[in-house]
């Protein structure tokens, strides 16, 4: 399989001086195209500062991070939202959907940026959003929408653009288990189906056992680094 | 990019409409109260000027004494009439006037009135047409005729059953035969009824109603001088010729004037101007604190939507297009507010015109005006929320609550 990130003595300090704190202390680690890794580990532990690097939302103090061949470094930060824009898909905890706006204009939303017309923008989202299994919700706003059924829509949102990669931060940690398990199979299928790299963080065993690789961080660190043999099927 | 940023921003405006209402509120008022002022204001001052020209464009008239109000300083002569006829040039027609004020009675009606004695001449001077009847002829002065054209007011008051030519008027011991009628001019802007009026033969004015011959009687001399010719020469010439009639000595005041219709119609849409450009100000005011609403209201939503900034920016939204959007956004309410406005102007503006009896003028170029500087108030006051919206930054606005 083909290389997509390779990071290399990755750093990242907040504040300066005696204020200062070291959120990552030095991380190597390789990821390729269509693995499906979890990044697990305690709060304050350094995972949600690598997912924000990871996904080019914020830049490290010191060491490489290349994306695809490319030095994300070197880029500013209209290249690394355009690196966004047509590279990665980003889901989150707490689903973040434009409120008072229907399901089907959310999943249009990354659309409006790419320059599509009016009919194409809704044909994809549409799409989209049946691949998620809510065709019938289009015309829904999130407050009439499930914890569940919003998580779909914020997957749908990030996948309308077909991404290579798919970052996921607590995707289920606003959701009961029933739905959890929904909301990981769909991701287990885009990965499997579809062949999206996808990058999650989590802090809970139960959904990491879906990824197929799961990486602990302590202390800014990498703990371990281990292949999942325990997929559920 | 623009168009983009242009859709982004009406989807915003359709997804939340009361705040979108709110924040254009302010400028919608500035703009309506400025247009309608402007507008009111322009019609004003037409209505004036139309009015002026209702006694008579063109027009000099020479009265005794300085300034108007009643005057101790002697009257004009019938001689002077001629005098400047044949003396002064750019001169179309001149006119004595005598007046007095008696009891006019017409079978069982009664009205104290104006009964001005002139000329022919002085019908076209003063802008007078006929609804009914005729003018009198230089042939009726001559003999001093009993006969009288009387405003509409008049013909109203005196003969309110219909048919007032040929009716009788008596004045004093005298009964005038009614053979025309003048049409309705209304109201002077001054405020006098410029229709209540019986105009009567020199003649028969000054030998019947006034019990005198003497030719020196006369109240004012009517004047109109030539299309083109400078009315400011006309003045000159006037007060040169009567100073020389009356030996006024070099140090002694002129002991006449003369007005210029025209002076008086500048003086008064001048002052009209000054009043319309005041409030216009003023109105101004309220425009600059309706952008300011804009501004305010902007802000307010650039902390409330952080998340929503948030997210655009996490899709992949450059700085710059977010920027956009909230330029975007703010210039195109306050375009709709700009509109909105000069619907709300227009539409108070027929209704103010009727209430007050002006006419409606569309003024495109302030309606132009007003419609640029709305969208210049939303480019001003929507820039530094929109900056702010393109500064934050996307971790931090993701994890805004």
């Amino acid at each position: 399989m083909s290389r997509l990130i390779e990071l290399r003595g990755l750093t990242k300090t907040y504040g300066r001086g005696d204020a200062a704190f070291q959120a990552l202390s030095g991380v190597d680690m390789d990821i390729d195209k269509g693995e499906f890794l979890a990044v697990m580990g305690p709060s304050g532990s350094g995972k949600s500062t690598l997912m924000n690097l990871l996904g080019c939302l914020d830049t490290a103090t010191t060491g490489s991070y290349r994306f695809d061949g490319v030095a994300v470094e070197t880029l500013n930060k209209d290249q690394r939202s355009l690196l966004r824009r047509h590279a990665l898909g980003f889901i989150f905890q707490g689903f973040n959907l434009l409120a008072r706006t229907s399901a089907l204009e959310n999943v249009e939303l990354p659309l409006l940026y790419r320059g599509y017309t009016g009919k194409q923008r809704h044909e994809m989202a549409r799409k989209a959003l049946a691949s998620v299994g809510l065709p019938d919700k289009e015309r829904n706003t999130p407050s009439e929408l499930s914890g569940g059924q919003q998580q779909r829509v914020a997957i749908a949102r990030a996948i309308v653009t077909n991404p290579g990669t798919l970052f996921a931060d607590e995707p289920t940690g606003n959701l009961d288990t029933k739905t959890t398990r929904e909301v990981m199979e769909l991701l287990c299928r885009l990965n499997e189906d579809f062949g999206i790299t996808i990058l999650m963080v989590t802090h809970e065993d139960e959904v990491a056992r879906y990824a197929k690789r799961v990486v602990l961080v302590r202390d800014g660190l990498i703990e371990s680094d281990v292949a999942n043999t325990q997929r559920p099927h | 990019m623009f168009w983009n940023a242009f859709i982004i921003a009406l989807l915003e405006i359709r997804r939340n409409l009361t705040r979108a209402f709110l924040t254009v509120i302010g400028v919608v008022i500035g703009v309506a109260a400025v247009v309608t002022l402007v507008t009111l204001g322009r019609g004003a001052t037409e209505t004036v000027k139309s009015q002026i020209e209702k006694v008579g464009s063109n027009l000099l008239t020479l009265r005794p004494g300085q300034g108007w109000g009643p005057q101790s300083a002697p009257l004009f002569s019938t001689d002077d009439v001629e005098v400047i006829r044949k003396q002064i040039p750019g001169i179309r027609a001149v006119a004595p006037m005598a007046n007095t004020n008696v009891q006019a009675i017409a079978g069982e009606e009664a009205r104290q009135s104006d009964i001005q004695g002139t000329t022919p001449e002085y019908f076209p001077i003063a802008n007078w047409e006929l609804s009914d009847g005729r003018f009198f002829t230089d042939a009726e002065v001559v003999d001093g005729a009993t006969v009288a054209v009387i405003g509409e007011t008049i013909r109203k008051e005196l003969f309110p059953k219909g048919d007032a030519i040929g009716g009788k008027i008596r004045l004093l011991s005298t009964a005038v035969t009614v053979i025309g009628v003048t049409t309705a001019k209304g109201q002077a802007g001054w405020g006098d009824d410029l229709d209540d009026n019986i105009i009567i033969p020199i003649t028969t004015l000054q030998r019947r109603l006034n019990g005198q011959l003497s030719k020196q009687n006369l109240a004012q001399i009517m004047i109109s001088t030539e299309d083109g010719y400078p009315s400011e020469a006309v003045v000159a010439d006037l007060n040169s010729l009567m100073r020389e009639r009356r030996n006024l000595s070099r140090s002694e005041q002129n002991n006449f004037s003369a007005f210029d219709s025209r002076q008086i119609a500048d003086a008064v849409s001048s002052s009209t101007k000054v009043m319309t450009s005041l409030l216009a100000a003023v109105a101004g005011v309220s425009l600059l604190v309706g952008g300011i609403g804009i501004m305010n209201i902007m802000l307010v939503s650039v902390t409330e939507r952080t998340r929503e900034i948030g997210i655009r920016m996490a899709i992949g939204a450059r700085a710059r297009e977010v920027m956009l959007q909230f330029l975007v956004e703010a210039v195109t309410l306050s375009c709709v507010g700009g509109l909105c406005g000069i619907a709300l102007a227009y539409g108070l503006c027929v209704w103010l015109a009727k209430l007050v009896g002006a006419p409606f003028l569309f003024d495109p170029k302030i309606n132009g005006i007003a419609f640029l500087f709305s969208a210049a108030i939303g480019i001003l006051f929507g820039f530094m929320p929109a900056r702010r919206a393109a500064s934050l930054d996307p971790i931090e606005a993701l994890r805004h609550e």
